[in-house]
């Protein structure tokens, strides 16, 4: 994985794909589609590398994205006459992915305390207070409404909002964060992090400092998701504390389950899927039931695919060849309960 | 207990000493500089109230949930769902039959055989695999809070109460003493008392069939150790299967119970979820003292803080939760694992 000649070719052909998209599809399916996927698929992406990597399912990871997107116009620009700092983007934006991810460290800093389905729960209980609490909060979050006419800054006068421009940054942000945990998995660290995962206890006798590796990841998650926070804040112009309820909780473990948790590009699969699926879906069935077909298929694939779609890949994929992969390979089965 | 209180005497001394002060605070007439300092004692009797009556519903959605995790290990975040649906049911059985009696009946036996049903039905085929049951839980609290919806539209729904619960009861606590010399007595609306009341039946009631009956005693077993408890040839599958009809039922009781105090909503389930996540990391997985204990404690903060800072509330509740976590992870009355 060190050289880009290891890259297997199938990548550079949906590498190619990719950029090509925009000169094919009508801006409807370049931004609705396409950058609106990748941009569930980054969120979703910084779960997978939580839970994939680190046996840990986080749900607040669409809290995290939403305190980088509420720095945005908190301390940037807004046209809502509350708050509104007025300091520039190169100061915005790090600020942003700072508190993302100091936040994100800090609720893994109380997760981590406890193990296994405790996590979730402390993490469902951070994202629904946090939802409350913007929507209750009228001189930081604005309340109910929250915060419009948020702009991406414009670079060599390209405007970002445009959708072939945005699709190219969301585009960018996308792959370099793919290859990060692509990378960051086998790094000494990721490898670390993975045997924290199968066996706590041997790490710890080992003397490797479990609760900070376990800490370190919820802090990494926090910036992968902070990067989507901001996409999405600019992809929409707009943040309020419906971005960051319940049901879109819901959807982000949504989307990283259907897509599959063992590999950084199943939460972009099960991005496009949840995305089509939300745009057509009023063609097959009453838009109404949306949540009744997500829901149905969320339970079918927790049923009979733990793996999500990669599981059925992996499945009935073509046999002959082995996997390459099998240093990395997330062991489906952690270890026995206490 | 009597152990207890020789070996915790710093615990039971500041137990005593704010049971002092609160009942100093309740009984006597309040000074000047007090009423100063905190407001008027109506309104702080009436928040502490308020606070009881939440907590007391709190702890009938929360114990369910508590029994539920700590015999099966069973996070089931359809809790909330179980509830709402419980309240819906309710609703329609007692405007069918005029009866709110008809209503909470209905709705408790109808949620213990959905409970029962998901438990034999869903949650024995995946049997130890905590993360999976959970996910499945989701998917059904996603599909129920759908169809719901689409059932009982997005219409808020309130019950009446029985009519000899209409009212206020007149509490033998003194507001104020007028110039003239007569007491200002704290008057507080009946039904809101009955489900304080309630509450406390139901939580002596669990507490009976924990510790007393024999399906109880198999019950503790099992969330002591549930290998050892099938290794005695107690069918383990029926214990399951009947904890978590109550554990439902309770909730879905709660449900008329929160319709008739307050009312019943698309968007409560995720509040009492949130509420039943709450109380029971406070007050430990799968205690039901426990569950009561952490039932207080939030309901008491929310309403405290509702009353004397609006807008951090919420924020009162999580920094509960965050300081519990700090020093007892496992819960106040939670056993380590």
């Amino acid at each position: 994985m060190t050289s880009l000649q290891n890259i297997d070719v199938r990548w550079w052909i949906l590498f190619v794909l990719l950029i090509a998209f925009p000169f094919v599809a009508t801006d409807f399916f370049v931004l609705q589609v396409g950058a609106y996927s990748m941009i569930l698929g980054i969120i979703s992406l910084s779960l997978m590398w939580l839970a994939g990597y680190g046996g840990m399912i986080s749900l607040a990871q669409i809290t995290f994205a939403g305190i980088a997107g509420y720095t945005l116009p908190i301390l940037g620009f807004n046209t809502q006459d509350v708050m509104g700092l007025g300091w520039p983007w190169w100061l915005t934006i790090p600020l942003a992915l700072l508190f993302s991810t100091l936040a994100a460290a800090f609720v893994g800093a109380i997760a981590v305390r406890t193990e296994g389905i405790y996590t979730l729960m402390i993490t469902l209980a951070v994202a629904v207070t946090v939802f409350f609490f913007t929507r209750q909060n009228y001189t930081l979050f604005n309340g109910f409404l929250g915060y419009a006419g948020i702009e991406p800054p414009t670079f060599f006068g390209i405007y970002l909002r445009d959708p072939t421009a945005f699709y190219y940054l969301v585009l960018t942000c996308a792959i370099l964060l793919f290859a990060a945990v692509s990378y960051c998995s086998s790094s000494t660290y990721g490898l670390g992090l993975q045997a924290v995962r199968d066996n706590p206890r041997r790490m710890r006798a080992l003397g490797f400092d479990v609760t900070m590796h376990r800490i370190f990841a919820f802090a990494i998650s926090g910036f992968i998701a902070g990067i989507g926070g901001i996409l999405l804040v600019w992809f929409n112009g707009r943040i309020s504390p419906s971005v960051i309820g319940v049901d879109i909780v819901i959807d982000i473990l949504v989307i990283a389950v259907i897509g599959g948790l063992r590999a950084p590009i199943g939460p972009f699969i099960g991005a496009v899927l949840f995305v089509l699926l939300d745009n057509f879906a009023i063609d097959l069935i009453d838009r109404e039931r949306f949540n009744t077909v997500i829901g149905i298929a969320f339970l079918l694939i927790v049923f009979f695919s733990p793996d999500g779609i990669l599981g059925l890949w992996e499945k009935y994929k073509p046999k002959p060849r082995k996997s390459k992969s099998e240093s990395v390979e997330p062991v489906s089965n952690p270890e026995p309960a206490e | 207990m009597r152990t207890w209180v020789g070996k915790n005497p710093i615990t039971v001394i500041a137990i005593l000493v704010l049971v002092a002060i609160l009942s100093l605070l309740i009984f006597t007439v309040w000074p000047d500089w007090l009423v100063d300092l905190i407001g008027r004692k109506k309104t702080f009797v009436n928040t502490l109230l308020n606070g009881l009556t939440l907590a007391g519903l709190y702890f009938l959605v929360a114990s369910g949930f508590t029994l539920v995790f700590g015999l099966m290990r069973n996070v089931n975040l359809a809790h909330g769902s179980m509830f709402l649906l419980g309240g819906y049911i309710g609703y329609e059985v007692a405007e069918r039959t005029g009866n709110w009696f008809m209503g909470a009946g209905a709705a408790f036996i109808a949620l213990a055989i959905i409970g029962a049903l998901l438990q034999v039905l869903v949650f024995r085929r995946m049997q130890g695999d905590d993360l999976r049951q959970t996910l499945v839980t989701i998917g059904i609290s996603i599909v129920a809070a759908d169809l719901m919806l689409a059932a009982w539209t997005g219409t808020t729904y309130q019950f009446d109460p029985p009519e000899w619960l209409f009212g206020a009861t007149k509490l033998p606590i003194i507001s104020a003493i007028r110039s003239n010399g007569t007491a200002v007595m704290i008057s507080y609306p009946t039904y809101r008392l009955t489900v304080l009341f309630v509450a406390v039946v139901v939580g002596i009631a669990l507490w009976l069939f924990l510790n007393r009956t024999r399906a109880g005693m198999m019950i503790r077993a099992g969330v002591n150790d549930r290998e050892m408890l099938s290794a005695t040839g107690v069918n383990v599958n029926l214990v399951f299967a009947l904890v978590f009809a109550v554990g439902a039922g309770l909730a879905g009781f709660a449900g008329v119970i929160g319709g008739t105090a307050l009312s019943i909503a698309p968007g409560e389930d995720v509040r009492y979820l949130l509420a039943s996540l709450v109380v029971v990391i406070v007050g430990g997985m799968g205690s039901v003292t426990g569950a009561a204990l952490g039932a207080l404690i939030i309901g008491l903060a929310e309403q405290f803080g509702l009353a004397y800072f609006p807008t951090y509330g919420v924020v009162l509740t999580f920094v509960i939760m965050i300081g519990v976590l700090a020093f007892r992870p496992q819960g106040l009355l939670g056993e380590r694992q």
